[in-house]
């Protein structure tokens, strides 16, 4: 056997067109590839010459799963472009709305695209004959996610409510009331579902990977922060250019994010939590070493167990605001455009959101760009996938091809958002 | 109590995606009082909490062109697997047929549930329903109100004769 190939030409349970292609030449791997084939998506482009407000309602249409995201990058970079600083139950209420993504967009990848993987079903569906519990939780979770979205955000997908300042409309006290019960049954949810994944069957497998997300001097990051790494990165987001460079890659429709100096990187919920484990309340740490998780997590087939601890955490956090929600004096803080440029980076499920904006005298976008966390993981999930098959080589290829696919899903990866699902060819 | 739930599910800002929210809209204050009307914007997966504790439901939905733009089908979902060509599909390869598969396994479906779909013609953002679509909308709602006064003339008689 001289050479060899394991395709997968579309992966399935991912968001958006990808494909995978391994090749193997005398019981070596030579190479993994990640081919991202969706269309370019072209978004930068088309905010040019539209107003400052406009960016949070086009960036929404980004993605259906992390819409809320695209917004808060948009505004907090609008924001930091214009002076302008949005505090007190704004701030809070923005927070309170990426709860809600967090909760729905990991419930959704944790209990219905990933855990398949995990205990031997090809989707779902089949899975819930024999797992019917844990799928109604995922379910149930989901919604009360949705539901938050829905209050604050407008509607559950593409939410429209987000403005550059604060919000179109702010909730009363009162219309929380109902979501509170929900939230708190969410929570329990959560922490079965913890419990849960915590009993799967994970590979023994662990990189040294270099970890990037926000940190913020109290809280668990959604927002605000500064970008630090497990090697000593700490920069403010207007720095991101200094350290990061996205790169073309001739089998990727999307840009793949790199460290200036050292190369590859891993955002997304083992980042976060790995770099703010000791800003979790003590209460989401205690139940993290309850289920043998620790204050770090390299593996990241485990990252299925800190998605779920986020999930509780969000439950929690989301709670707590509610219980100290006033309704604002106003929904949003007033700004006049003038010329300048702006930078923010928020926590989007999947990993730090970066968008720079260049405006006009008049408020009009000159220039945008937008950096998807699933670009900057693309290289990672390459090194995964090599590492990965270069130590399962002895395995037939079906089975290869399934464990390679679900490396792959360890990140949740959203193809669409980074340009933007998979295909695994294996060459022997 | 039965309780009954009608849901239309698109996005009004894709043509004749919007069709299933505007036949609900049209419902409001003419149904019987008692149901619950929602409009959802393509989240198929949580249709099944949507319908959780609910006895009826219909769904109004927009479906792919087979060649009649306009014409409108009535489906049940308990005894019929959704024609292939009658795709109420959404992104991400889950749609309404899914939805009712998972919702069987979990043990979540409604005692009934129809579905009404509407042959659209065009998908493009930001257009307006087509003209056939247009007059498909009265007479969907039409139907889905004569269907909910048939259920709760047939519940008034079961309780005369309980």
């Amino acid at each position: 056997m001289a050479n060899k190939t394991i395709r997968v030409d579309y992966i399935a349970r991912v968001e958006g067109e990808g494909a995978l292609d391994l090749h193997v030449r005398d019981g070596r791997v030579t190479s993994a590839r990640l081919r991202i084939f969706e269309p370019p998506r072209l978004f930068e482009a088309l905010l040019r010459g539209r107003g400052f407000a406009e960016a949070p309602d086009i960036t929404a249409r980004i993605c259906g799963i992390c819409p809320v995201a695209y917004q808060m990058s948009a505004v907090h970079a609008m924001e930091n472009a214009l002076g302008v600083k949005v505090t007190g139950q704004l701030r809070a209420l923005r927070r309170l709305l990426y709860c809600g993504e967090w909760i729905e967009s990991h419930a959704l990848h944790i209990v219905m695209l990933h855990a398949p993987d995990f205990l031997g079903y090809p989707d779902a569906i089949q899975m819930a004959r024999e797992h019917g519990d844990a799928v109604r939780r995922g379910l149930a979770l989901k919604k009360a996610g949705n539901e938050l979205l829905r209050l604050l955000g407008g509607r559950e997908i593409h939410p429209v409510n987000v403005r550059v300042g604060g919000f179109y409309r702010t909730p009363s006290r009162q219309e929380f009331a109902s979501l509170t019960e929900d939230l708190k049954r969410a929570r329990d949810l959560a922490v079965e579902t913890v419990r849960w994944v915590t009993e799967f069957p994970f590979p023994d497998f662990e990189r040294d990977y270099e970890f990037v997300a926000l940190r913020h001097p109290e809280e668990y990051p959604f927002n605000e922060g500064r970008i630090v790494s497990s090697r000593g990165l700490d920069i403010a987001a207007d720095a991101y250019d200094t350290e990061f460079e996205e790169r073309h890659v001739a089998h990727s429709t999307a840009l793949q994010s790199v460290l200036k100096r050292r190369g590859s990187y891993l955002v997304g919920p083992m980042a976060r939590y790995n770099l703010n484990f000791d800003r979790l309340p003590p209460h989401v740490q205690a139940l993290a070493r309850e289920v043998g998780l620790g204050q770090e997590c390299r593996n990241p087939f485990r990252s299925i167990i800190v998605r779920a601890i986020e999930v509780f955490y969000a439950c929690d956090e989301a709670l707590r605001i509610i219980n100290s929600y006033e309704a604002p004096e106003v929904s949003a803080v007033p700004m006049e455009p003038h010329a300048c440029v702006g930078h923010a980076c928020t926590e989007a499920p999947r990993g730090i959101l970066y968008q720079c904006y260049r405006l006009d005298g008049d408020g009009s976008i000159m220039e945008a760009r937008i950096v998807p966390p699933t670009s900057q993981n693309q290289l990672s999930i390459e090194e995964d996938l090599r590492e990965m098959a270069t130590r399962s080589l002895d395995l037939a290829d079906e089975v290869l091809r399934d464990r390679c696919e679900q490396t792959i899903r360890n990140y949740d990866p959203c193809i669409s958002c980074s340009c933007h699902f998979l295909k695994l060819t294996v060459h022997r | 109590m039965t309780k009954a739930l009608v849901v239309g599910i698109g996005n009004p800002d894709r043509g004749d995606d919007g069709v299933g929210p505007l036949v609900a809209r049209r419902l409001v204050g003419r149904a019987p009082r008692d149901v619950t009307i929602v409009e959802r914007a393509g989240d198929v997966l949580t249709l099944i909490e949507d319908w959780n504790g609910y006895d009826i439901v219909m769904l109004i939905d927009a479906a792919a062109p087979d060649g009649r733009p306009g014409s409108t089908h009535r489906i049940d979902l308990l005894t019929t697997e959704l024609p292939a060509d009658i795709s109420l599909s959404s992104t991400h390869s889950f749609g309404v047929g899914n939805a009712v598969s998972l919702a069987r396994t979990l043990g979540l479906l409604p005692r009934s549930l129809v579905a009404y779909a509407i042959e659209g013609a065009n998908f493009e953002p930001g257009a307006d329903l087509s003209p056939n679509i247009a007059a498909a909308v009265e007479e969907v709602a039409a139907r889905v109100i004569a269907e909910l006064g048939a259920m709760n003339d047939r519940r008034s008689t079961e309780a005369a004769h309980a």
